[in-house]
């Protein structure tokens, strides 16, 4: 099992309740999409999976390490396990060249010389950067920074990868390049995405968070078919798509 | 050496002064710089040595003497300045087209305009030959206090995108009708400026989530592009070497 979740629970300081109990397990290999309204609480269960937030109830295990937020070599380990691409490119890639920016996360891990080289050739080669190793962020266009940041991430050889609104602000090329590459990656996705056609096309399954809880959990076509269930929870399928029945 | 985060001051040619390490070309720098300063106010041929020196540099750095010139007028300020001596100075006083002038105040002039210009134009060479990645790089490799390096290398990044920021949102102010000739339609302005502090603060907080994800332990990884080889440092040593030589010779 890549990512097991048990009763996770978590409010803020502010006392507001993000989570409620949640419970999800993925397995290796698989491709899940995380769905749910603005406000659902999808960011905090995102920073759970690394500890970045934790101190409420529940357990949340990666690859059967459980994550313990006082323990700092088991973080460290957990946090090369899962790798989070966040929304924003310019949030992740902080560095002044493409290269130096992917090499930040491997040589947190220790690694350095032709090693770390090595580690920056392959995940820019995943996304199909490397012609833009020594190039500035800022001169790359939005797609392709969401691509180097995708790469940021494999560069630490991640067992679950975890994308917070992969496809927002693409235009329909780079959408569709991202899927592809998407799609090749030998690795466990959890997709945190309001696109349900970008979860119908890269996630066999799909959970909806709401409210703090999981309200549905099952395979893609079967809850983007329940229009219901989709209204309830404030998801509306883009007008003219109709999910294809499995 | 890194490509891109050419700023305005930087000229990128293909010059032996460009390829070499950053450290040392800062390194340089700075000793001629010192040199300079320290040198005696009366040892005119001295200035002139280094001069020459410096025109070699920008020779063999390829850039242009009127590129130079044209960015040397930042030191304009302090020529008024120094100007004004010889008029308000003291003690001796030679007579001089008609006007009086403190002899003492002439030499003054003379020494903040010589050893201005050589520094500006040993700063200007730098700037022209180094790219602002290269220039973090070489501090940090002259062991400046990470905190500083690691503050101007954000600064480098994001610049850009804060100043993206502040013109989105003066187009979206400008779009609604702003259009303030008077003071008391500041506001807007004010209030824009308060809110892109908050953006600027608002991201940091979201970056440094995303570093803490990448395992950011407190520590930046250092770049390891390539460092000085003591031929640079030979190389570069040239300057400030033949500058000194140039002080004791004349002093």
């Amino acid at each position: 099992m890549s990512l097991s979740i048990k009763d996770l629970t978590f409010a803020y300081p502010d006392g507001s309740v993000a989570l409620r109990g949640v419970n999800l397990e993925v397995g290796d290999g698989d491709r899940v999409a995380l769905l749910g309204p603005n406000g659902a609480g999808k960011t905090t269960l995102v920073l759970h999976l690394n500890g970045v937030l934790h101190g409420g109830a529940g357990t949340v295990e990666v690859g059967g390490l459980r994550v313990e937020a006082r323990d700092r070599a088991r973080l460290a380990e957990i946090r090369r396990r899962v790798g989070i691409v966040f929304q924003d490119p310019d949030d992740q890639l902080f560095m002044p060249t493409v290269a130096e920016d992917v090499a930040f996360g491997p040589a947190n891990l220790g690694m350095r010389g032709a090693e770390l080289q090595a580690r920056v050739d392959e995940a820019l080669e995943a996304v199909g950067m490397a012609a833009h190793r020594d190039q500035v962020p800022h001169h790359l266009s939005f797609g392709q920074r969401r691509r180097v940041a995708v790469a940021t991430v494999l560069a630490m050889r991640p067992e679950l990868l975890v994308l917070d609104e992969p496809s927002s602000n693409l235009d329909p090329a780079s959408r569709r390049e991202l899927a592809e590459i998407l799609e090749r990656l030998p690795v466990t996705v959890l997709m945190v995405t309001h696109d349900l056609p970008y979860a119908m096309q890269l996630c066999p399954r799909s959970v909806i968070l709401d409210g703090g809880l999981i309200v549905a959990d099952g395979p893609t076509p079967q809850i983007l078919a329940d229009e219901t269930l989709l209204h309830a929870h404030r998801l509306e399928l883009p007008y003219g798509f109709h999910p294809v029945r499995p | 050496m890194g490509a891109g985060h050419a700023h305005p001051l930087h000229l990128d040619r293909p010059s032996p002064v460009h390829r070499l390490a950053p450290e040392v070309k800062i390194a340089a720098t700075l000793l001629f710089t010192i040199v300079v300063v320290a040198t005696p106010r009366e040892e005119f041929w001295a200035f002139g040595g280094y001069a020459v020196l410096l025109a070699v540099v920008a020779a063999v750095a390829r850039v242009p003497g009127n590129w130079l010139l044209k960015r040397a007028s930042i030191e304009l300020p302090l020529v008024l300045l120094a100007i004004a001596l010889p008029f308000a100075g003291h003690g001796e006083r030679v007579t001089w087209l008609g006007m009086s002038l403190s002899v003492d105040g002439l030499y003054g002039a003379w020494n903040i305009f010589a050893k201005g210009t050589l520094g500006v134009v040993a700063s200007l060479l730098l700037a022209a030959s180094t790219t602002m990645r290269d220039l973090i790089l070489g501090l940090d490799r002259l062991r400046c206090p990470a905190v500083f390096t690691q503050i101007a290398t954000f600064m480098l990044r994001y610049l850009d995108i804060l100043a993206d920021d502040a013109r989105r949102m003066r187009v979206a102010r400008l779009s609604r009708g702003y259009d303030p000739r008077f003071l008391w339609q500041v506001k807007a302005f004010a209030v824009s400026v308060g809110s892109l502090f908050l953006r600027a603060y608002e991201r940091g907080e979201r970056v440094y989530l995303a570093m803490v994800s990448r395992g950011y332990d407190g520590r930046l990884p250092r770049a390891g592009r390539d460092k000085a080889t003591p031929r640079q440092w030979v190389q570069s040593a040239a300057l400030p070497v033949a500058a000194a030589a140039i002080a004791v010779m004349a002093s």
